[in-house]
């Protein structure tokens, strides 16, 4: 190499270093460490695995997480039957301008703030909401129903938050997949069903996976959503985390939850890349 | 499944029922913030008691509106602050990212540009966490060492723009990176044939050519990083973006005056998407 080029080389890697390093890999590592400490006196600590046992012997704590898991991957499942249909419908269906105008209208509604959406669904479902509202007109229900506060919230808001992050992906692996082929499958007999299954499924499978990781990690990771449309008994893991840190002020108990869900997201994200033999360089990059 | 396939008509008819279904659950959240950012009322709630603009110019109790609401207004210079900061940076090193990974081999390339991905798979909330973990140890140990307290590292506008750029970061590499890889190379060495120095050649060729992706990228950056809430909610002091303030408020009870600033966001939001598919169709 030149000097100059060398020179270059060296001013383009020192921004990524530093990024890399001071804010991603030594905070995690640290915060691992905070994760291993045990209060024994004032100002005294000592490593132990103490955190971790406390996670998993309280059953508040490891029934949340377990909970909070579950309804991740529920979430992203049906994000992705809901979200499909429409993504093959705007990929295959529609043509020319109504295509582009489909896709920009589904584009619209996460240019904004999650705050707001999850806002407009309160004001949709709770007990004096429109919807609620709406019903008693139509003489449907008699008296105002609470809709707000339970799981169903939790889902209705996590899908519609998470929508846009699976129909992009999808959209753009249908669109490449050639229409000859999907004529040569009917020409061969194939059926309606069959044909979803032989050919436009495994063609859109880098689009599921990037969509199903990102939704995913969406939804674990979601604080808002559970705290604004949740009720008391339906407890996030980031709850969970939020309290350690900023009410209770348990910072290695919270660094420990917090490194828990680290472990959950990457051997779920792991998980998913190995079952389809799919690389994070090529469904992220 | 496709137009030159011929389908049963109820079929046709249900599928297309069921997109029409789908647009309005993507747009009904957004429609009542919106209708009820002018209901003359203190709950952005049926019934609907008149229509008022109060929400907006209204300078009285109980109806004061987004232009007299100082909070708010500060909230929202709070939050264009931190983006404007955010993605100043996050383009910068983006372009820098870009050039070493699409121009340079080198040992490690690999394993740098999966650790470059990595910000994007953890959740939000963790990367705050884990920041206001380290900044505090490094603060601690400061004081410790030398007694001397180093506010810029306890929670506050600092830890949430390194937070937010943490992970906004990577974005902007992947949107300048896709552009600078279609960049024709054969034209910057014309310009260094003809005499110019490498970094005029850079200069004058391949950063107009990266133009549009940069703004891209500025204004995505900018976006994200004004609605985040997760790591913003870890690394918040007092100075609160307007993301935080107006979730303190939701926690309290809303009044109308909420759909006001969200209707504000709605459209401010549309008006950068605007800006930005217009720069992208120049091109």
């Amino acid at each position: 190499m030149r000097d100059g080029t060398r020179l270059g080389f060296i001013l383009l890697l020192t921004p990524l270093l530093l990024w890399l390093s001071l804010l991603i890999i030594i905070p995690h590592i640290d915060m691992f460490l905070v994760s291993l400490r045990e209060r024994v006196g004032v100002g005294k600590y000592e490593i132990s695995p103490a955190n971790y046992l406390t996670f998993l012997q309280e059953p508040l704590y490891l029934w949340t997480f377990m909970r909070t898991a579950v309804m991740s991957v529920l979430a992203t499942l049906i994000t992705l039957i809901v979200g499909f249909p429409v993504a093959y419908y705007i990929a295959k269906m529609a043509k020319g301008r109504i295509q582009s105008l489909l896709f920009l209208l589904c584009l619209v509604p996460f240019w904004v703030s999650e705050l707001v959406r999850t806002f407009g669904w309160m004001i949709l479902l709770r007990e004096t909401g429109v919807i609620s509202s709406l019903l008693q007109y139509l003489g449907l229900i008699h008296g105002p129903v609470e809709m707000l506060y339970n799981d169903a919230a939790i889902m209705i808001g996590l899908v519609y938050t998470s929508m846009l992050f699976m129909v992009v992906p999808l959209i753009s692996t249908l669109g490449s997949l050639d229409d000859a082929v999907i004529e040569a499958g009917y020409d061969l007999g194939g059926s309606g069903p069959s044909i979803l299954w032989e050919i436009i499924i495994p063609h859109a499978m880098p689009g599921i996976v990037s969509g199903c990781i990102v939704v995913f990690m969406l939804s674990l990771g979601n604080y808002l959503t559970p705290t604004m449309l949740g009720g008391k008994d339906s407890l996030w893991f980031t709850e969970l985390i939020y309290s350690q840190f900023i009410v209770r002020f348990n910072w290695e108990l919270g660094a420990a939850f917090g490194f828990v869900l680290l472990i959950l997201s990457s051997f779920i994200v792991w998980a998913t890349l190995r079952l389809t033999g799919q690389t994070l360089e090529k469904t992220m990059g | 499944m496709i137009p030159t396939i011929p389908q049963s008509r109820p079929f046709r008819f249900a599928y297309s029922a069921y997109v029409v279904l789908f647009f309005v659950y993507l747009a009904l959240p957004l429609f009542v913030v919106t209708v009820f950012a002018f209901n003359d009322s203190q709950f952005p709630s049926l019934p609907w008691e008149g229509f008022t603009w109060n929400w907006f110019f209204g300078d009285a109790a109980p109806m004061i509106g987004v232009f007299h609401e100082r909070p708010i207004l500060r909230a929202i210079g709070t939050s264009a602050f931190v983006g404007l900061t955010v993605s100043l940076l996050s383009v910068a090193v983006g372009v820098s990212n870009a050039f070493l990974f699409t121009r340079h081999k080198f040992p490690g390339r690999g394993l740098l540009y999966i650790l470059m991905l990595l910000p994007l798979v953890i959740p939000g909330i963790v990367l705050g966490i884990s920041m206001l973990v380290f900044s505090s140890t490094v603060a601690n140990s400061i004081w410790d060492s030398m007694k001397w307290d180093l506010e810029v590292l306890r929670p506050g506008l600092t830890l949430v723009i390194l937070g937010q750029f943490s992970f906004i970061a990577t974005i902007a590499t992947l949107v300048i990176s896709a552009r600078l890889q279609k960049f024709d190379q054969s034209l910057e060495e014309a310009a260094l044939n003809l005499g110019a120095t490498r970094l005029t050649a850079v200069r004058t060729i391949t950063i107009p050519y990266l133009a549009p992706a940069m703004i891209g990228a500025f204004v995505v950056a900018f976006l994200m990083s004004f609605e985040n809430f997760n790591t913003t909610l870890m690394l918040v002091g007092s100075d609160a973006p307007l993301t935080i303030a107006m979730f303190d408020r939701l926690k309290e009870g809303s009044t109308p005056l909420l759909n006001a600033v969200s209707l504000l966001l709605m459209l401010g939001s549309s008006c950068l998407a605007l800006v930005m598919i217009a720069f992208q169709r120049r091109d």
